[in-house]
């Protein structure tokens, strides 16, 4: 609906970004896909040449794969079902009737806004150090040998943080979403004598249902690539090397580029998996 | 429709509220509190929480390292200018989309959007391998112009969902009245855009700012922002608690407040306008 | 001068066809209404005069010259929006200063217009509020200042009326066509309403999927309706149409007659029926007459003080001369 003079003035502002974007998804990509081909060592000779499919075949049978693919289970894992478990319950305490309500809401959502560097070295240093750490001090209280965190109990302990900065972004929106709902609906529940447990299940829970799967979504894309957590943590060491730090380690540390490419691959794959879902839900919503 | 509900009962939902966001604060709180403590005093044992003698002396002891100003400027310019960038080349492609919408436009979008869950470690070599090429290795326009790319789908997914909700018969009347495409934007769709675009801004300030995987591997000395100034406390610098404090408190406060201003547009631009 | 002339002109919306060719002429001064069901093409075709949206084919010329191509800030026509489509973050004086400053008018002229527009139309002490501080009806008169000020060759309304209540309608109605008897400017107006086009026209274009159907005086629709379409769209309340007998006594296949033009009676008439519902208006009182054997429903206006109830017998007598006649594809005969 509109003349052709502003659709082709709307094509000429849409083409800088659309050119951009292109280029920024395009010219890496395709570099990543050749590497990924090659025998392609940057400090010990370069470009060998074409191997074929081997540098994804010995990424997928080296000894690191699966452990990694364990590790990135772990915490993506565990990340999406302690954030999303609590995150609903604090929607839940958070939309009912309190004072202060404004400055808890803050106080929840604060760490999401701190640097996953800070929030790493943080609870790093100053809870989880086994001399000095608050942890640590805390088990010593209670009479117990202080845990050994970020070796003896290194997955839970980066579960532990990422769910810390990611819990207040699954509680925002659930929130949202909870508030949207129609109270008129529970009251007429409340009417027909639902108890409270029922009323969740068959009223909260499908209203939030949407919700959630947006929150696991966006959440699964952002936390496959979590990095500074662990990079300041372990070095991925521990049992904490996930796809991401693997590839990352092949590609930087090892310079052996042609393998880490395949692996990059591998996690281009795998994202595009999850993000088609996500886009249904987008792109549904976009109709609407 | 708010209920009424008893006191006793909004004194035990207050209760659980603030019981369970102190702890969630618990981490920032306590760094903020470290921040004020001598070395001794931040790795006493047992623990002080608020009896201790507080000092700034943390604060003047990294400001005084020579190289903290330039980590913050860097921070600065980089989350600055990448959004600002970013808003110049989103509100006209926003604008397009959303008043001259196409067939192409939802798929545009969409495709947009999967750009940006690229993961970035699938692209990390070529990258690194441009940025030598063209000389942009650790240089604040070479980081810059990757921040800017990164959160491009946000800002214009953001934008998009902002215009949509102007009124197109506005910007028609200014038509008629005799503005050009240029007066239409300028006059008319950004001053009524005003808060969508700075919450836009924000946001995008706030993700620039805390990007932790571009910053870490695309800089060194030159151009590292604040987050990799904080991951080289990560040792041994690190077991001096209370610069580490100090120097953390610095770098996560403006944006802590800044976050707190923009909490309510933060459902709309993660979710890309699917919750709001 | 306001002189706009169509020629020929299409417009298509990817494969649907909006507006089959039309040829139709607005002279300098005259105020057209287009009226029509929703989706008729009304608004559409003002939009085409416009310039916000581009003819498939054919001409627009206003005052002889080609404007097909031309952009809508060349083609000197104001648009009133049916969401008035106020700048909000802009005062009412900038809101109105707007189409002077684009076209670069010198500062003490535009405040001249500023000025006289807002005693014209009640606003001067209105300037300096947002348009979110107005009333529907103030909100109203900003958008025609900022169309006046321009001086354009002619106004186009696109329902300017519908977002506002009854009685405020009534007023603006009256002070538009005030303004158009004092500007003597060609004013193009949209609407849906058949009051609106019947008491302010001087030309009316009844559309319909995109044609027209007619085009005259309010009058000469109301007298002679070329076909059944316009017939039961122009006049309130709406023509009375009988198929069958009592339309074969007449030579043709459907009559039509108004319910002001029947008279009804307790003791004797043409037709015989039962009251339904007594609609009492004051000044008149609308019958609806049930089991006539005419139609589902026949409305009949008559007097306002006469007696009559639901389940009256009644007696209906048409008007011999006020019979319209159709014939099988509907139109006049």
């Amino acid at each position: 609906m509109a003349t052709q003079h502003a659709r082709s003035a709307a094509r000429l502002m849409l083409a800088p970004a659309v050119i951009l974007l292109l280029g920024w998804m395009l010219v890496p990509l395709t570099m990543t896909l050749v590497f990924s081909f090659k025998q392609y060592l940057p400090l010990r000779g370069g470009d060998l040449g074409w191997v074929g499919f081997e540098n994804y075949v010995r990424f997928v049978t080296s000894s690191a794969f699966w452990p990694s693919i364990w590790a990135t289970l772990i915490i993506v894992g565990g990340v999406l079902v302690i954030t999303i478990a609590f995150g609903i319950a604090l929607a839940l305490l958070l939309d009912q009737p309190m004072w202060g309500q404004g400055i808890v809401r803050i106080l929840v959502i604060a760490p999401f806004f701190v640097m996953p560097t800070v929030s790493a070295l943080v609870w790093k240093n100053m809870f989880m150090d086994p001399v000095n750490g608050l942890f640590a001090h805390l088990w010593q209280f209670f009479g117990a040998e202080p845990i050994q965190w970020l070796s003896q109990a290194s997955l839970p302990s980066i579960v532990l943080i990422v769910s810390w900065q990611w819990l207040p972004f699954a509680t925002l929106i659930l929130l949202t979403a909870i508030q949207s709902l129609d109270s008129e609906q529970i009251e007429a529940a409340e009417m027909d004598g639902a108890p409270w447990r029922s009323r969740f299940i068959h009223i909260i829970l499908p209203h939030l249902s949407r919700a959630i799967t947006i929150v696991l979504l966006i959440q699964t894309i952002f936390l496959l690539g979590i990095f500074a957590e662990i990079f300041v943590t372990t070095q991925g060491s521990f049992g904490t090397r996930t796809l991401t730090y693997l590839i990352y380690q092949r590609v930087l540390e090892s310079q052996n580029v042609g393998l880490g490419s395949a692996g990059g691959i591998y996690a281009v794959i795998l994202a595009n998996i999850i993000a088609i879902f996500l886009m249904r839900i987008v792109g549904k919503n976009l109709d609407a | 429709m708010a209920r009424a509900v008893t006191t006793q009962r909004k004194a035990l939902n207050t209760l659980a509220a603030w019981t369970v966001g102190l702890l969630i604060f618990f981490p920032i709180l306590w760094t903020i509190l470290t921040s004020f403590k001598t070395e001794a005093a931040a790795i006493a044992d047992p623990p002080v929480f608020l009896f201790f003698d507080w000092t700034t002396e943390n604060y003047s002891a990294v400001m005084q390292r020579s190289d903290y100003a330039q980590f913050l400027w860097n921070s600065i310019v980089i989350a600055g200018g990448s959004t600002v960038l970013g808003l110049i080349v989103a509100i006209p492609a926003a604008w397009s989309m959303a008043f001259v919408p196409s067939k192409r436009t939802k798929d545009i979008l969409l495709w947009m959007l999967s750009t940006k869950m690229l993961p970035a470690v699938g692209v990390l070599y070529p990258i690194y391998l441009l940025f030598i090429r063209l000389g942009l290795l650790d240089t604040k326009i070479g980081l810059t112009l990757v921040l800017m790319l990164i959160n491009l789908p946000i800002i214009v997914w953001m934008l998009y969902t902002y215009f949509r909700e102007i009124p197109g018969e506005i910007l028609e009347a200014a038509r008629m009245d005799g503005a050009s495409l240029r007066d239409e934007i300028l006059y008319v769709l950004t001053p009524m855009a005003v808060p969508g675009i700075a919450s836009t801004l924000l946001l995008n300030f706030i993700l620039a700012w805390n990007e932790a995987f571009w910053t870490l591997n695309l800089t060194a000395a030159k151009a590292a922002p604040l987050t990799a100034f904080i991951a080289s406390y990560s040792s041994p610098e690190g077991l001096f608690y209370a610069k580490l404090s100090a120097a953390s408190t610095m770098a996560i406060a403006p944006i802590l407040i800044m976050g707190w201003f923009s909490q309510k547009q933060l459902v709309r631009g993660l979710t890309f306008g699917a919750v709001k | 001068m306001g002189r706009i002339t169509l020629d020929k002109v299409t417009k298509s919306f990817g494969e649907v066809n909006v507006i089959p060719p039309l040829d139709l002429t607005i002279n300098d001064g005259e105020f057209v209404v287009f009226v029509g069901p929703s989706g008729c093409g009304k608004s559409t075709l003002l939009r085409l005069i416009a310039g916000l949206e581009d003819v498939t084919s054919g001409q627009i010329r206003i005052d002889g010259e080609d404007a097909t191509r031309m952009p809508p800030a060349q083609r000197r026509l104001a648009m009133v929006f049916q969401s008035y489509a106020l700048y909000p973050h802009m005062s009412v004086r900038k809101n109105i200063a707007f189409p002077m400053k684009m076209a670069g008018l010198p500062e003490d002229e535009q405040k001249r217009r500023i000025d006289s527009a807002a005693k014209a139309l009640n606003l001067t002490d209105y300037l300096d509020r947002r348009p979110g501080q107005l009333s529907g009806g103030q909100r109203q008169r900003v958008a025609i200042g900022r169309a006046i000020v321009r001086e354009p060759s002619a106004f186009l309304f696109d329902e300017p009326l519908s977002n506002l209540d009854a009685a405020l309608r009534v007023g603006m109605r009256l002070e538009i066509m005030e303004l158009h008897k004092r500007l003597a400017t060609t004013m193009i107006y949209v609407t849906h309403d058949q009051v609106e086009a019947m008491t302010m026209a001087d030309k009316i274009v009844v559309l319909r999927a995109g044609n027209i159907e007619q085009v005259g005086s309010p009058l000469e629709l109301y007298r002679e309706p070329r076909n059944e379409f316009v017939a039961g769209f122009i006049g309130s309340p709406k023509m009375n149409i009988f198929g069958g007998n009592p339309a074969q006594q007449h030579g043709a296949a459907k009559i039509g007659v108004r319910p002001e033009h029947i008279a009804a009676s307790t003791e004797t008439g043409t037709w015989e029926g039962v009251v339904g519902v007594a609609e009492h208006l004051g000044s008149d009182t609308f019958l609806h007459v049930h089991e006539t054997g005419l139609a589902e429903t026949v409305t009949v206006r008559v007097d306002g003080e006469l007696p009559v109830k639901h389940g009256d017998r009644i007696f209906l007598t048409p008007e011999a001369d006020k019979i319209h006649r159709f014939n099988e594809q509907g139109l006049r005969a």
